[in-house]
């Protein structure tokens, strides 16, 4: 009989074009390469100045988000780009995709959103499938029980070029969360607690599977919000074997096969998982049912602990110089500080259960006056989703900003950015120095925390505006139990 | 395709800080543009810079001639963050050929190796002691893979074999995989038809 092995070996194996040696690394082939504006216009010209074409334009789709506005084009049909740069960027991508016939998810098209929303959403990430993109957020897609992991520009060329990559095979982690997840606690709680388990940059060289009862619990966004995050502790991939609630998420989708064929797709899928006895280089085991919502404190994503607990006294000078930079005190309760932003999106958090949990909080009441919220949904089938449901309405009326797809404030490349010194409460994922603008400062956590925060103007555990019935005079004797005053 | 890099002495620039991310050594802003070349005036742009764009006297980076510290010596965890190449680009347009930390991320390790930026792992001793002796030139080897301060010992380092061989050969990686074409023709036609 063979060795037992894990989800990532049978993934990895069905990929291997040529074995790995000591000298050489495997040739592994890649289904799916997901391009965008930023990281590829050097691998076209890399690939042209070589004579070459694009191998294979039927597995390459490429969309525009990092560098694109979220506000609408003027009367004079011209978008409000942050710089000629951005604009030249986004047209470079249009052109290389047109003269290599790639399928481009641009200005006018329906599907177009950041590549880690938009991949999912048109069923063109699948099961057992090796999904690359010039972005480290590529692990997103594991959520599928694929390989996805990151590029960089000079490996776009080599995808681009031959459809292959050259890789040395990752270490396999086991990350089981247990139990069941407390109402309230969200996919990101779970991905900030595992990130604070692992410490940024303890999954460095390994791919992690997530398993046990709190990760299959989640719906397949949470599961995304999960993978994506992986990166966050240093690991290129993370992966979820695909059960019954990958198959009903993926039927129907655009580029999912139909009918009959679907359901011989499905049967294999299915087979996708770690087989019992399968050796894993390292096991994590997190307790799930004691995840309470999260927040960070630092400037490194793993710096995050439980909302209402005190900043921890820094044990290095770089925990000294996060501290510094985001002007907090050790000691002090998380919840002291003014927030003066929100943003409520990205690919970590920019899908509709993620819209829905901050609307469901939002709903009827107001944002704090004085702060800005903004909203951005993750794709336009997102936006037109939540549109339909008038999730557009309920963070208008609350005074937040709504607007169109694309990654906006979670790099701040496009023009949507935190001024310094201010303090954002953010359900992106990195609160790195200047991520969001220079000078900014980052809370991350989840969607429903985010808009808590919007309400109270310092960060706030969302449970307080969800418990059954709670009415608003019983939220707010629970806002003042979090430190807020009353202007 | 990156220069051969086979021997290299210099001194090293500390920044012992941890996890320096890629966002810190080419802010996100920098990255609208389509070419590699020019970003090592943006390289660590906000450590380097007040807002205003003013340089600030104190930045270690300001102060030291780039020709003459080719290698960067940093804190755990270098590197960390996204994907992108940017980040080796600006570092060696802004004049560095090394990187020496105890742990390195995984993607900025592979995107330096394509560049010919030389991404070195060592342990927490032999780095305290690089650092402890800055102004002495440290030499890196990559043929025997060797790291040494002055004329102390050497330190082995790990590379991957093929990365290696292609710095230190001029193996065009992207070259080398197109003379895969077959096996990858083969290996589409054996999935693609079922
Ligand atoms: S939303 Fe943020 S993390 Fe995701 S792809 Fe865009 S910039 Fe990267």
């Amino acid at each position: 009989m063979s060795r037992p092995s894990t989800l990532f070996d049978k993934v990895w194996d069905r990929h291997v074009v040529a074995a790995e040696t000591d000298d050489t690394p495997a040739v592994l082939y890649v289904d799916l390469h997901l391009v965008h504006e930023v990281t590829s216009p050097q691998a076209f010209a890399e690939i042209e100045s070589r004579g070459l074409k694009v191998r294979r334009p039927d597995r390459t789709f490429a969309t525009l988000d990092h560098s694109t506005p979220t506000l609408p084009a003027g009367p004079d049909g011209e978008r409000p780009y942050d710089t000629p740069a951005s604009k030249a960027q986004v047209q470079t991508l249009e052109d290389n995709c047109a003269r290599h016939g790639v399928s481009l998810a641009g200005w006018d098209s329906a599907d177009r959103g950041v590549v880690h929303v938009m991949g999912p959403e048109l069923g063109l990430t699948q099961p057992g499938m090796t999904v690359v993109c010039g972005d480290s957020h590529t692990a997103t897609h594991g959520a599928f029980g694929t390989l996805a992991f990151g590029i960089g520009t000079s490996e776009v060329g080599h995808v681009l070029a031959t459809q292959c990559l050259l890789q040395r095979k990752a270490k396999a982690m086991r990350v089981t969360v247990d139990g069941r997840l407390q109402p309230g606690v969200s996919g990101k709680d779970v991905a900030l607690a595992m990130i604070a388990r692992l410490g940024f940059g303890g999954g460095t060289g390994f791919v992690i599977e997530y398993a046990g009862e709190a990760i299959r619990s989640l719906d397949m966004e949470g599961r995304m919000t999960v993978c994506n995050m992986s990166i966050e502790a240093g690991a290129r991939a993370g992966m979820i074997a695909p059960d019954a609630t990958t198959v009903a998420w993926l039927q129907g989708r655009k580029h999912v096969p139909q009918g009959d064929a679907f359901g011989r797709a499905a049967a294999d899928w299915l087979t996708l998982k770690s087989d019992a006895g399968a050796v894993f280089d390292a096991e994590v085991r997190i307790d799930g049912s004691a995840i309470r919502p999260m927040a960070t404190w630092g400037t490194t994503p793993d710096a995050g602990s439980p909302i209402g607990e005190v900043v921890p006294v820094p044990h290095d000078a770089s925990g000294e110089k996060a501290l510094a930079y985001m002007g907090f005190t050790a000691g002090a309760a998380t919840t002291a500080y003014p927030v003066d932003v929100v943003f409520i999106g990205s690919c970590t958090n920019g899908r509709l259960p993620d819209l829905r949990a901050a609307a469901e909080v939002l709903r009827g009441r107001k944002v704090k006056p004085g702060l800005r919220v903004l909203v951005v949904p993750g794709s336009e089938a997102v936006r037109r989703d939540a549109e339909a449901e008038g999730l557009d309405r309920v963070f208008i009326d609350a005074g937040a900003e709504w607007r169109i797809p694309g990654c906006s404030m979670c790099l701040a490349m496009n023009g949507d950015r935190v001024a310094p010194g201010q303090l954002a409460v953010s359900t992106s994922n990195r609160n790195f120095e200047g991520r969001q603008g220079p000078g900014a400062r980052t809370i991350l956590a989840s969607p429903a925390t985010a808009a808590a925060t919007a309400i109270t103007g310092v960060l706030t555990d969302p449970r307080v505006f969800m418990a059954e019935g709670t009415s608003l005079k019983q939220a707010s004797a629970a806002r003042e139990t979090v430190g807020v005053q009353n202007a | 395709m990156p220069e051969p890099l086979k021997t290299l002495t210099s001194k090293a620039v500390v920044l012992s800080q941890s996890n320096i991310d890629t966002d810190q050594i080419i802010p996100g802003r920098f990255l609208s543009t389509t070419t590699r070349e020019g970003l090592g005036a943006q390289a660590f742009y906000d450590w380097r810079y007040e807002a205003d764009g003013k340089p600030k006297p104190e930045a270690v980076l300001n102060r030291i001639d780039p020709t003459e510290h080719r290698i960067l010596l940093a804190g755990r965890n270098f590197a960390c963050g996204s994907s992108r190449e940017h980040a080796p680009w600006a570092l060696l347009d802004y004049g560095f050929r090394a990187v020496v930390s105890t742990e390195i991320a995984d993607i900025f390790t592979s995107n330096a190796l394509k560049n010919g930026l030389l991404p070195i792992v060592v342990d927490q001793a032999t780095w305290d002691d690089l650092a402890a002796h800055a102004e002495q030139p440290i030499t890196v080897d990559l043929e025997s893979s060797t790291i040494r301060r002055g004329n102390a010992q050497p330190v082995t380092f790990e590379v991957e074999r093929f990365a290696r061989r292609c710095l230190l050969d001029g193996v065009d990686t992207l070259g080398w995989l197109q003379g895969q074409l077959p096996a990858i023709e083969a290996f589409e036609h054996r999935t693609e038809t079922v």
